[in-house]
């Protein structure tokens, strides 16, 4: 397999952008990746997106070859793809951009990732984002998508000693992180004190432990990696991919409190980087909800099962801690446009690599890490990327 | 009214959901003395369903406890019939999900019921008609409800929620009917029209003209049929539409406070309509003892009364009763609600257009 | 929500939690599926239809405040992982019970409920649901 670099990053502002479109964001994302890549739009040789649930947000599916025709790269006919895999569709499209790269089927490729939350009702949010888990015998049952991750909150806290402010810190952190992300849909500092005393979703996670829906997109350009240094000073390789799925339904996994498929992804990934977790300097994990990244920094091997709820008390994971997690915000700061937010990783990480993440800067960063999951970990896809 | 070979109950089981209110409770929003209610209806409170329980619920979780009490294969049920007036569907019967649900599908006939309280008693003599002709080894004749009052009216303080299941047959009998008789007319003591929510009612009509007068006809024509009289009964057990009703009449016919006291369910759970007797019948089942006598007559408005001449059998002593709760059983772990989350529950607050 | 032909296919697991049992590896699962997820193609042919008891005890529970449009009359519900004394583990409302009485471990049994409508004029939907079980004292133990 020949080696690929990220040439180019673009995204968004994250949040409730009611002018913009569907289309609008998708495009907006990608001119700003493919100019940051100094390439033009009859260089692209592919397009891959990342998108959950258009078919249903906005009523459309088909979505590769909207966001081709929009680019106005339709006119070149590009193959242009639609990746879903729920929360993880924008790693995942990830992935098959870095396979089409690394295969050598294809040269230049744009991966990005676009989700327009806001034109439905917040109750046909829930639905449609809990079309994640298992509609048949979760959903139907009356488990919502909150409460199949409180179960493992729960779980968590009974087998392993996890607090509930131990996951508020989670979210504090975060938010810290958020302020000092321009692009975060939410840039205000908060307190352990916020989080604990907002409304409850589903005990214990409550609104605070929650990241929101939102509108954005986000997008990178890859290019083999002999040829990157033509586009870009600062070329960033993928150095490890891996993927893994698991059940659908959270009751079919062998141990709720472990995303298996975290393990297996991140393990992929290393042994294909020929890194270990010791070599990570900054890493963005899926936390759609807080308990989501204590589950994480454990499963990706930063801290021993059980201890991530500690950890994190401990500000281990703060941008001036051991392991910097969530620089951007994470999910609950910055945002999470669902299909877009494995793209949004991958931008932050770059962006981390490249010495240029301003005021979350961290020193040093020469290896990242993305983490994205699908559902309640069905899906995971885990990126590492290298300054090259 | 009787068939030819010997018929009976195999098995029951009965259902009341947990949720109670009182008059009292009723009668601070509608500006009536709840408490003079209560005294007057012998009706301390009434059952209430959750939101998640209907009719079809209620009568699937009493035939399953049926089930559990019995070794018969649900294969082997010939007809299901289900007597309500609450009904979840005008069109798509109650029975062919209670069947489904205790695995007697597919090879069954089954048809709902309706004759106000009186729908499960009809049921069962169907069931004794289908089984004494051997048209089938076992029918199930069940009789439940999730009567409505419309609000502020009498009716809203006992209208109440519950159900029985009969499984009759003609082997292994744990209480033989011997004889039934019924009693007809045209007489609109109470009726609800298709698609109005609540029934509308008589006020006094529904009394001496309709309860009184066919509780008494059925009751004596069943005297007449089988020369018994009170005294050589054990157990006695009237429709309950309150607690008042069902004490005068037992009192008028001869019977005793001591013969009625067992299946007088209506002042724990109100009037479970065509649940009321089938309730009461499965309490005194709960109790009875081989050789005793059970003079049942439920009573439905439209008007009509179904007697019922009982003997319970020395099958009794083997019946596995303790396989499922009794009725008493039934009347525990109660969460009283305010006026307020029973009207939530019971559909009455107009929540806007879907 | 489901429509009619969908939920109607799974009536029997619905209802009365028909679930399978893999000869091959001896495992019973649900719900019911065409292979065994551990023995593939070395299950076909030796899949048995087996229906569960009904009783487990709590695996994970959780009280759902911003509940699924369905069961908004109910909220807040709670929802449970329950494992099944067969093996499986199942997804379910606990009902007929105060949240403080049911926690991880506590023993309950199956109920049939309405799990939804579609609307006043669709078709009611009925499946499991879980009651805590009571000891001979008539509390939850």
């Amino acid at each position: 397999m020949r080696r690929v670099a990220i040439i180019g990053i673009g995204d968004t502002e994250f949040g409730e952008l009611w002018d913009m479109s569907f289309r609008d964001i998708g495009i907006q994302a990608g001119l700003a990746a493919v100019a940051d890549a100094n390439i033009n739009a009859d260089q692209i040789d592919a397009l891959y997106v990342g998108n959950m649930g258009a078919g249903r947000f906005i009523e459309q599916e088909h979505i590769g070859a909207l966001i081709a025709d929009y680019a106005g790269l339709a006119r070149d006919h590009i193959p242009a793809t639609r990746v879903e895999a729920a929360g993880a569709s924008g790693g995942l499209a990830l992935r098959q951009g870095f396979q089409a790269v690394a295969s050598e089927l294809h040269d230049i490729v744009v991966v990005g990732g676009a989700e327009k939350m806001m034109d439905v009702s917040d109750v046909e949010s829930a639905m449609i984002q809990s079309s994640a888990a298992d509609q048949e015998w979760e959903t139907i049952l009356g488990a919502t998508f909150p409460a199949l991750h409180a179960l493992i909150a729960k779980r968590h806290m009974h087998e392993h000693g996890t607090t509930r402010e131990q996951l508020a810190d989670v979210a504090v952190k975060n938010h810290k992180n958020g302020s000092l992300n321009p692009k975060a849909q939410f840039q205000r500092e908060i307190k352990r004190e916020t989080v604990l005393s907002s409304p409850m979703v589903s005990s214990p996670l409550r609104v605070f432990d929650c990241a929101p829906s939102s509108d954005g997109a986000a997008a990178v350009v890859l290019c083999p990696l002999d040829i990157a240094k033509k586009f870009t000073e600062v070329p960033i390789e993928i150095i490890g991919s891996g993927q893994a799925s698991d059940t659908l339904a959270l009751h079919h996994r062998k141990d709720i409190c472990t995303m298996e498929a975290t393990k297996v992804a991140a393990r992929r990934a290393f042994d294909m980087a020929k890194l270990t977790t010791k070599d990570v300097d900054v890493a963005e994990v899926h936390d759609n909800f807080t308990i989501s990244e204590i589950l994480a920094i454990e499963d990706l091997g930063f801290f021993k099962k059980g201890e991530g709820g500690r950890a994190t008390e401990a500000g281990l994971t703060s941008l001036e801690g051991e392991i910097a997690v969530n620089t951007s915000g994470g999910l609950k700061a910055r945002g999470d446009p669902i299909g877009a937010t494995g793209l949004a990783q991958a931008v932050e990480i770059v962006a981390q690599l490249r010495g240029k993440a301003g005021k979350r800067q961290v020193k040093d960063a020469a290896v990242g890490l993305a983490h994205n999951v699908g559902g309640t970990g069905a899906t995971v896809v885990v990126h590492l990327f290298r300054r090259a | 009214m009787d068939s030819t070979m010997k018929v009976g109950i195999v098995s029951y089981g009965a259902y009341v959901p947990r949720y109670r209110i009182t008059p009292e409770e009723i009668g601070k929003v509608w500006g009536v003395d709840g408490k003079a209610m209560s005294k007057g209806l012998m009706i301390n409170c009434k059952s209430v369903p959750s939101p998640d329980e209907d009719t079809i619920t209620i009568a699937i979780e009493a035939a399953r406890n049926m089930m559990k009490r019995c070794e018969v294969n649900p294969k082997d049920i010939g007809a299901i019939y289900v007597g309500s007036e609450s009904h979840p569907y005008a069109v798509k019967p109650s029975g062919t999900i209670v069947a489904e649900a205790i695995e007697a599908s597919p090879h069954l006939t089954v048809a709902d019921f309706e004759f106000a309280c009186k729908a499960g008693t009809a049921a069962i003599q169907t069931c004794m008609g289908m089984v004494g002709a051997g048209m089938v080894k076992y029918g199930v004749a069940i009789g439940a409800d999730t009567s409505q009052g419309a609000p502020g009216d009498a009716l809203e303080f006992s209208a109440s929620a519950g159900g029985a299941a009969f499984l009759i047959g003609s082997e292994k009998i744990i209480a033989t009917i011997e004889h039934t008789y019924s009693y007809t007319t045209d007489t609109p003591d109470f009726w609800r029209r298709e698609g109005e929510m609540y029934p509308r009612h008589g006020g006094r009509f529904t009394g001496e003209p309709a309860y009184f007068k066919h509780i008494t006809s059925g009751a004596k024509g069943l005297m007449a049929k089988t020369g018994l009289k009170a005294g050589d009964y054990t157990y006695a057990v009237f429709h309950q539409p309150n607690g008042k009703f069902p004490t005068r009449v037992a009192k008028q016919l001869g019977f005793t406070d001591e013969q009625v006291k067992t299946g007088l369910l209506a002042p724990m759970i109100g009037n479970t309509y065509s649940g009321a007797v089938p309730l009461g019948l499965a309490a005194i089942l709960d109790e009875a003892k081989p050789g005793d006598k059970i003079f049942a007559v439920a009573y439905g408005s439209g008007a009509g009364s179904d007697a019922f001449d009982i003997t319970v059998t020395n099958e009794m002593d083997g019946f596995q009763r303790h396989k499922a709760p009794t009725v008493q059983e039934l009347l525990t772990n109660l969460k009283f609600l305010d006026y307020a989350t029973y009207a939530k529950y019971r559909g009455k607050i107009h929540l806007g257009s879907e | 929500m489901a429509t009619a032909p969908r939920f109607w296919r799974e009536n029997p697991s619905r209802y009365n939690l028909m679930g399978f049992k893999c000869n091959n590896c001896g495992k019973t699962y649900f719900p019911p599926r065409e292979i065994c997820p551990v023995c593939h193609r070395k299950s076909v042919g030796k899949i048995e239809e087996v229906k569960l008891k009904g009783t487990g005890k709590v695996y994970s529970v959780t009280e759902v405040q911003d509940t699924l449009d369905e069961l908004a009359m109910m909220k807040p519900y709670l929802v449970a992982i329950v494992e099944m004394d067969e093996g499986p583990k199942l997804t379910g409302q606990v009902i007929d019970c105060e949240a403080c009485d049911v926690t991880i471990g506590t023993p309950v049994r199956v109920a049939l409920r309405k799990l939804s409508e579609e609307g006043s004029a669709g078709i009611i939907h009925y499946g499991y649901k879980f009651v805590p079980v009571k000891d001979s004292t008539g509390k939850t133990p």
